[in-house]
């Protein structure tokens, strides 16, 4: 069996703030179709490392690529060159830091840890606004409807995405009414509505109910088959991440510190020592 | 009621309520003398009403909060007058230091000038925007803030002498040509600007407002969209100084001063950040109670033949400020919050008198 190409590749990234070192030399895969995992403690640089991956931090030292080109690169500069207290100094001599529009242009999309939903507006108008940016009319054809066609069209694929995730029927509900559920299905109908093949997901089962966290695992996987997806995904549910993926990465302290396929995850002494231990107790 | 039905009716209600506004203009203007109150509250009110509405655009839908209106106003105002004061009286406005000799013969015609006018700020916002909107929220309003003192203090300036005429300001402005021109120039830029707020754009606006990290992930160009908004709602600020300018027929630069921002700013904020429904009336509300309703508080007052000591020159404006006070503090949300003024109130009434069986028809 031929290996499946690789969709996103993280290489080498740092993320120091002043003296803390959030995120430490993290290289990893993700491969077209896979669900892939990243586990670990509170404050272990998971968010941190989506952060860089969306643009959202320019990291310190590394690369991220997407499709095979090159999308983010760093070295450490300025006051950070005597600060660095990462690895690969010297590795990367680039600097490629575009703002989360561009890698959301680029098709990876994402939702947030603490639900960051546009929560006076309706559920219908938070799926267009992800519409917005694949937009082609300029501002004053837009303003004055000479781009009707377009508009209807953008009305009905976000309808149709709205119908298919179940939410049409809150369509004109403002988004801050829905209750906590349908508030995290509204941040992924909204992060497809940017029509991405890479979906990173930040904890979507936190807040869940019990019913609702399995109900997840068969969610995720639908929208990966029907929108032909790949998912990264951060979560603490270890029921959820040992059903639904494909491999699993494992960080502490920044540092990656296992990966592999989840029954590997299982039986690996340094993560159950790091973090399962603890999880399980709870 | 079907939505459709209902969205049809909304625009049918909302056309009507416009003849009936419209009536309403040509009553006053036919049957009350040119010298009425309520004739300049009106009109007054209207020009407030589009910088009003120009200020939000910013502040209440894209979430910047912008204090430079008045700077806007200013540069609008001084090209609008600068364009169409008659050139056979340029001699004698400028009779002190003369004017400058590409200026002597230019004269556009108002409706040209007032958007020239808007194009010059809609430049200049273009020009300050990249380096201001880069500006965190407090610095934002502290930086356009102070643009509009130096766009004042510039264009009083004796080096402008022979283009603004300098602390003498300027003159035989032309006035309105008609009761009706403000209103018209004011309906169709809050139209516009209703369009827009309610188009792809505009929604992008409210995402930033709304969560500018998200609106960022959803792959909207901060920078870009906040220029833009900046840019036409300096576009509209200047179109609304130059009303100012052919209302007032003359302007020197202290026109422009801070507390015209501060009063616009009221008048959003009681209004409602986000909504232009809000702004519209608040507008005509504020202008009213300043300028007419409250007049008399600034007439000598007797009771039994002994004068009240409160009542002199000034003491309105005291009031008209503790009245603002306490719309600010008791009703924050301003009369109409975010929301839109709308018809539901009539249409859900419509519906409840629908007999039960009605709606299995639809
Ligand atoms: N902007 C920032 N400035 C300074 N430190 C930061 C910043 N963002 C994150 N950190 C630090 O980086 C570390 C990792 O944080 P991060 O949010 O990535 O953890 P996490 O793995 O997502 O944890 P959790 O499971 O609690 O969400 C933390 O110590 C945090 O305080
Ligand atoms: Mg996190």
């Amino acid at each position: 069996m031929s290996e499946k190409k690789t969709i996103l590749s993280v290489k080498d990234i740092t993320m120091q703030f002043g003296g803390v070192v959030a995120v430490n030399n993290l290289t990893l895969k993700v491969r077209e179709g896979e669900i892939v995992s990243l586990i670990g403690p509170n404050g272990a640089g998971k968010t941190t490392a989506f952060n860089v991956i969306t643009g959202v931090y320019a990291p310190t030292n590394g690369e991220v690529k997407f499709h095979d080109k090159t999308i983010i690169s760093n070295f450490p500069k300025g006051k950070m060159d005597k600060l660095y207290a990462g690895e690969n100094k010297g590795k990367y001599k680039k600097t490629l830091e575009p703002t989360p529009d561009k890698i959301t242009k680029l098709g990876i999309a994402r939702t947030f840890q603490n639900i960051r939903l546009f929560k006076e507006l309706t559920v219908l108008e938070n799926v267009l606004i992800a519409k917005h940016m694949r937009m082609k009319a300029n501002i004053f054809a837009d303003t004055f409807r000479l781009n009707h066609k377009e508009e209807q069209k953008m009305r009905e694929d976000s309808l149709e995405l709205l119908r298919i995730l179940d939410l049409y029927d809150v369509k004109d509900e403002i988004a801050s009414s829905l209750p906590y559920g349908k508030q995290r299905h509204l941040e992924i109908a909204r992060a497809l509505a940017t029509e991405p093949t890479l979906l990173l997901l930040d904890e979507p089962a936190a807040g869940l109910n019990p019913q609702e966290t399995d109900e997840l695992t068969d969610f995720i996987k639908d929208i990966r088959d029907k929108f032909h997806l790949t998912v990264f995904m951060i979560e603490h549910h270890m029921n959820l991440v040992m059903d639904i993926s494909d491999r699993i990465y494992v960080i502490d302290f920044g540092k990656q510190i296992a990966n592999g396929t989840p029954a590997e995850i299982q039986n690996n002494q340094h993560v159950i020592d790091a973090y399962l231990g603890v999880a399980d107790d709870e | 009621m079907t939505e459709q039905k209902k969205h049809k009716l909304s625009i049918l209600f909302s056309a009507i309520a416009i003849v009936v506004l419209a009536l309403l203009l040509v009553g006053v203007n036919k049957y009350t003398a040119p010298t009425y109150m309520l004739r300049t509250v009106l009109q007054l009110g209207s020009i407030y009403a589009l910088v009003a509405v120009s200020m939000n655009l910013l502040n209440g839908f894209t979430g910047l909060f912008s204090l430079g209106q008045a700077g806007f106003m200013a540069l609008g105002a001084y090209t609008f007058a600068i364009f169409t004061i008659p050139a056979n009286q340029r001699a004698g406005v400028y009779y002190l230091y003369g004017v400058a000799d590409w200026l002597a013969n230019i004269e556009l015609p108002i409706v040209a000038a007032l958007i020239v006018a808007g194009i010059v700020c809609a430049i200049m916002a273009a020009l300050i925007g990249a380096p201001v909107l880069r500006l965190k929220s407090d610095y934002f309003a502290i930086a356009t803030l102070g643009f509009a003192e130096i766009v004042r203090i510039i264009v009083g300036s004796s080096p402008m002498n022979r283009i603004t005429n300098g602390s003498l300001g300027l003159k035989m402005i032309p006035k309105f040509p008609n009761f009706y021109f403000p209103f018209i120039v004011v309906a169709i830029c809050i139209f516009i600007v209703w369009l827009l707020i309610n188009s792809s754009y505009g929604r992008a606006f409210k995402a930033i407002r709304e969560d500018e990290i998200a609106a960022e992930a959803m792959g909207i160009n901060l920078a870009k969209h906040k220029r833009m908004s900046f840019i036409i709602s300096s576009f509209f600020a200047g179109v609304g100084g130059a009303l100012m300018a052919m209302y007032m027929g003359a302007i020197t630069s202290t026109t422009f001063n801070i507390t015209l921002t501060y009063n616009i700013l009221l008048i959003v904020v009681i209004g409602g950040m986000g909504s232009l429904t809000g702004s519209i009336i608040s507008s005509f509300l504020v202008i009213a109670a300043r300028e007419w309703w409250l007049r008399f508080l600034d007439q000598p007052f007797f009771i039994g033949g002994v004068q009240i000591p409160l009542f002199k020159t000034g003491f309105r404006m005291v009031v008209f400020s503790i009245i603002l006070m306490i719309v600010v503090l008791f009703f924050r949300k301003g009369i109409m919050g975010t929301k839109e003024f709308n018809w539901n109130f009539i249409l859900k009434r419509m519906d409840k008198k629908q007999p039960a069986g009605g709606e299995g028809n639809e």
